[in-house]
């Protein structure tokens, strides 16, 4: 807390202490502290199919969501993945109701649906037929489960800019990142690309629909997002992109094969790790025999990239406690010290109310601290004072509104706590 | 500083070579204009400054071109990019990153510049082109003027010696085109940064240049100061046709110099009453009425209430800066575009009751009005011209008259003759990729013409071909309406122009009586021979040439 306490303290501008409701400046944690976080909630999530500790994982991101998001336009899609997680509940305990399998004669039946007859070969799966309250409880806590680890993998896309988020990847994914970045910004050209064209089509009174209908839209879309391309690979190799690294085919050749065989162990340290009834061998030792050969390849990949980047972000004691409390729980759920396991996974045959352990709840509330660690979000990307009319011919208008949805202040807000970090830094 | 010696580029599968023997050297901190018409070896001659050409192109080059000493042979783009820095004609293809700041940074993080330097020379570069304000801010959403000058600003952080710049104001309006010159001759005059730069409205930039590097087309370029080559050049701003019109010399390259040398002329002319500037058809009835037009694009309205009349046979420019709803307004008069309130009526041929074109089917507003998209290429979707416009007389529901043919076909071999059936479209040049597709759309044979920027990356014969069938189109009884930035265009082309701003009508007048009241709308004949009403250096020709025969 040390540097926060200085960087307050040496600020030059009053006006950016006020803004962040007193102590501290606002500014955009390092994206890889979120996904920490943010992965380490989902892993600890995954221990459980305790209904309580769901919900209140949901709540813990719900709560540090709102709190820490900024305004840009990544920052609002929690609201969808939230909606894709309760999609993925509702298909499961429907599927589970209509593949209505292992109903027990002593179990609460709330309501039959027909039976359809299957075939003697199919004699497994039964389609219809009594819904009971326990297999439908099992099938919706389950889907609870996988809703959290979806909400999760969303609150970090939504907290960290997911752009910046692949600047951090090392050196030799750099193309990789790169790819990926052009691809995200290439999708809504083609999406506008589009829009134009099937709008261009009604001027020639053109059919609308059947396969010449297709043909007439994607052909001119598809020549331009080729022209496009072009133009992009063009400019990004006159702008030094790939400058000579001094990879030899002998060093490819070994980073491959050390990534394959890193990558080999990484999966199977996690299925061991996953999967309790795995070999013990498969867990912890081939994950960290996988890292290892990971690290090395990337490594030596990394080492033919020369390279800078600007401004990159910091990794600070922020940093550390939001990353350190998601660890924190998925550690403390992991433990299984100061309470019975079988308080995770709350029976259902019989079925009794789960409890509430006192260890996971705690350990839950702590990843929601990371909500009052990180500081204030920076602001995104807004737009100064229009300084005029912005061109806006055919399917370019909508961006003014976008325009005026945000604030005049944005720059000057914005450009003071980074200036204070750097002469903290120096 | 740039140095062609003896270069030659062949590109694979043609037989003549699209630049031979080019020596040509241009000298440091000199801004050198590279001028010919579309389609001799602009671009080729420009890529091969940095390599691009062959490098990333294909072809062969031969002889040898060096950079600062380093032969271009030897070191691909990314080798040449701190020394040489390239910007393209649309500046939103070449952009990488997001927004403003990381666009800047990017080609030095390429090479590797440490990140204080970096940050330096960012806020150096954001000073120097005035993109301040706009530092973080997303780059779709910046108008065009800011986004070229973000993407020379992008090149200039790597703090290169030269800097190539190919059409970079050819999507502009006339303010943002202006806004992108200044930013580059201050580049040459304050950093002494070479600067190698094409550009199709030389009118703009002429007075700028210490250098001309003409294409004549055969593959040769002639090089020297600007007044010497623009002699015997092709292609020549008005500025510099006035000139040979009136043999000064030396020829005069910026309205300044021309004025002071046209006051014995202007004597000559004021003497005798000036030709109109178009020959324009008798204007008959109304063909087209429209009230209270109004676009909205959710919470921004880009039309407000416009109401407008076009009778037959009059062409009528449509200008204004970009975003001031002109294509807006186009699309809502073809009724393919949103619009939220007021009537169109088109009257028809046949005396029916005039309709309205959004209310009626696509192939039947097509008949009442028709529209040649911003991107042409948007309504070409087929393999060949033949097919294009086979399909096109499909679509018109005509039947192909016995004795002349297909209809558009027709139509093509009278705007463009020479078109072979079977070429690609997208292989035509910009001028013939518009009149394919204008043609297409003159085949439903409708009487209002609508053009949304077409003088985009025509060169001047390009664009005295559109002038010829623009007047072919309003003499045959339709009303066209042109959208443009090009004030000389107007000035040859319209009878009437009308100026948009914010969605509003602002003015709406005969050409001469708006064009020359406006400072930045005024065409260079008009400004070198105010208060005289003369518009093009056309008109002046006709004058003097009644002059001559009076004597």
């Amino acid at each position: 807390m040390t540097t926060l306490d200085k960087r307050s303290a040496g600020s030059p501008s009053p006006a950016s202490g006020r803004l962040a409701g007193g102590r501290r400046s606002p500014r955009n944690l390092h994206p890889l502290a979120w996904w920490t976080w943010a992965l380490a909630l989902a892993t600890a999530a995954s221990r459980t199919t305790n209904p309580l500790l769901l919900l209140l994982v949901l709540a813990v991101l719900g709560y540090v969501v709102t709190a820490r998001r900024t305004d840009a336009p990544w920052a609002r899609g929690f609201g969808y993945y939230l909606g894709l997680a309760l999609t993925v509940v509702a298909i499961r305990v429907v599927f589970r109701c209509v593949f209505a399998t292992g109903i027990t004669p002593h179990d609460h039946l709330l309501f039959s649906l027909p039976h359809i007859p299957t075939p003697a070969w199919y004699a497994g799966i039964e389609i219809g037929g009594p819904v009971s309250l326990e297999a439908t409880l099992s099938a919706a806590f389950d889907g609870l489960r996988l809703a959290c680890l979806i909400c999760c993998i969303g609150a970090a896309n939504t907290l960290a800019n997911p752009k910046r988020a692949l600047r951090v990847l090392p050196a030799a994914l750099y193309e990789l990142g790169v790819a990926v970045t052009v691809s995200l910004s290439v999708a809504p050209q083609l999406v506008q690309s589009v829009q134009r064209v099937a709008r261009a089509r009604r001027l020639r009174a053109g059919r609308t629909k059947g396969v010449r209908a297709l043909r007439s839209i994607v052909v001119p879309v598809l020549e331009d997002a080729l022209e496009r391309s072009l133009h992009l690979a063009a400019a990004m190799d006159s702008r030094g992109y790939g400058r000579a690294g001094t990879a030899t085919r002998r060093s490819r050749r070994t980073t491959g094969a050390l990534m394959l065989l890193g990558m080999c162990g990484l999966c199977a340290g996690v299925y061991g790790l996953l999967d309790g009834t795995a070999p013990a061998v498969l867990g912890l030792p081939a994950l960290v025999a996988g890292a290892v050969l990971c690290a090395a390849g990337l490594a030596l990949g990394g080492r033919r990239v020369r390279r800078t980047s600007y401004r990159p972000d910091r990794w600070r004691a922020a940093e550390f406690g939001v990353a350190g409390c998601g660890v924190a729980a998925a550690v403390l759920l992991f433990g299984t010290v100061g309470y019975d396991a079988t308080e995770l996974n709350p029976s259902l045959y019989p079925l009794t109310w789960p409890s509430l352990p006192l260890v996971p709840v705690l350990a839950l509330l702590l990843a929601g601290a990371a909500g009052a660690i990180a500081p204030p979000p920076g602001r995104t990307p807004g737009p100064a004072t229009p300084p005029r009319p912005r061109p806006a011919d055919g399917t370019r208008h909508r961006r003014t509104a976008v325009d005026r949805a945000t604030s005049d202040r944005a720059t000057s807000d914005r450009t003071e706590p980074d200036r204070t970090t750097t002469e903290v830094s120096k | 500083m740039i140095r062609f010696d003896r270069v030659g580029v062949v590109y694979e599968g043609r037989d003549a070579p699209v630049l031979r023997e080019v020596d040509l050297h241009v000298p440091e901190g000199e801004l050198c204009l590279v001028v010919g018409r579309t389609g001799v070896g602009k671009s080729t001659l420009l890529g091969a400054v940095n390599g691009l050409v062959p490098h990333f192109t294909g072809g062969t080059l031969r002889g040898r071109v060096t950079v600062d000493g380093r032969d271009t042979a030897h070191h691909p783009p990314r080798e040449l990019a701190d020394v040489v820095g390239v910007v393209g004609q649309d500046p939103l293809a070449g952009f990488v990153t997001d927004t403003v700041e990381e666009e800047l940074a990017y080609a030095m993080e390429q090479l590797a510049v440490p990140p204080e330097v970096m940050r330096k020379r960012v806020e150096e570069i954001l000073d120097l082109l005035g993109l301040a304000d706009l530092r973080h801010r997303a780059l779709h959403e910046l108008s065009g003027g800011q986004q070229q000058r973000v993407a020379i600003g992008s090149v200039l952080t790597a703090h290169p010696r030269v800097l190539v710049l190919d059409e970079p104001t050819s999507a502009l309006d006339p303010t943002a085109a202006e806004e992108v010159l200044a930013a580059i001759t201050r580049l040459v005059h304050d950093l002494g940064v070479t600067v190698l730069l094409a550009e199709h409205r030389l009118e703009r930039v002429v007075q700028y240049a210490d250098r001309v590097a003409y294409l004549p087309g055969d593959g040769t370029v002639v090089h020297g100061p600007p007044a010497e080559v623009f002699r015997g050049t092709a292609i020549a701003p008005p500025v510099v046709e006035l000139g040979r019109l009136a043999g000064w010399s030396p020829l005069p390259l910026s309205v300044r110099d021309a004025r002071r040398a046209a006051a014995p002329l202007r004597e000559t002319l004021a003497a005798r009453p000036a030709p109109a500037p178009r020959r324009g058809a008798a204007e008959g009835d109304t063909v087209l009425f429209a009230e209270r037009i109004v676009v909205r694009y959710g919470p921004v309205t880009a039309v407000r209430e416009v109401g407008l009349e076009l009778r037959a046979g009059q062409v009528t420019a449509l200008m204004g800066r970009n975003g001031s709803g002109k294509s807006s307004l186009l699309w809502a008069l073809q009724g393919s575009g949103p619009r939220q309130g007021g009537s169109v009526r088109v009257v028809r041929e046949d005396g029916r009751p005039p309709k309205d074109p959004k209310r009626v089917s696509a192939a039947e507003a097509r008949r009442l009005v028709g529209l040649v998209p911003q991107t042409p290429t948007d309504l070409l979707y087929l393999e060949s011209v033949a097919q294009e416009l086979a399909q096109s007389d499909l679509e018109s529901g005509r039947e192909p008259a016995a004795e002349a043919g297909p209809t558009a076909r027709r139509i093509l071999d009278r705007l463009a003759p020479g078109i072979p059936d079977d070429t690609h479209p997208r292989d035509l040049s910009e001028g013939q990729k518009l009149a394919l597709v204008l043609a297409i759309q003159l085949a439903a044979a409708p009487r209002v013409v609508l053009l949304d920027e077409p003088t985009r990356g025509l060169d001047y014969h390009a664009k005295e071909a559109l002038t010829g069938i623009v007047a072919a189109l309003a003499a045959e009884g339709r009303t066209v309406v042109v959208s443009t930035h090009d004030v000389e265009f107007v000035a040859s082309a319209a009878d009437r122009v009308l100026v948009m701003a914010e969605g509003e009508i602002v003015a709406d007048g005969r050409t001469d009586e708006v064009i020359v009241a406006s400072p930045t709308f005024a065409p260079q004949a008009a400004k070198i021979l105010a208060p005289l009403p003369y518009l093009t250096v056309h008109q002046v020709a006709q004058a003097l040439e009644s002059a001559g025969a009076a004597r």
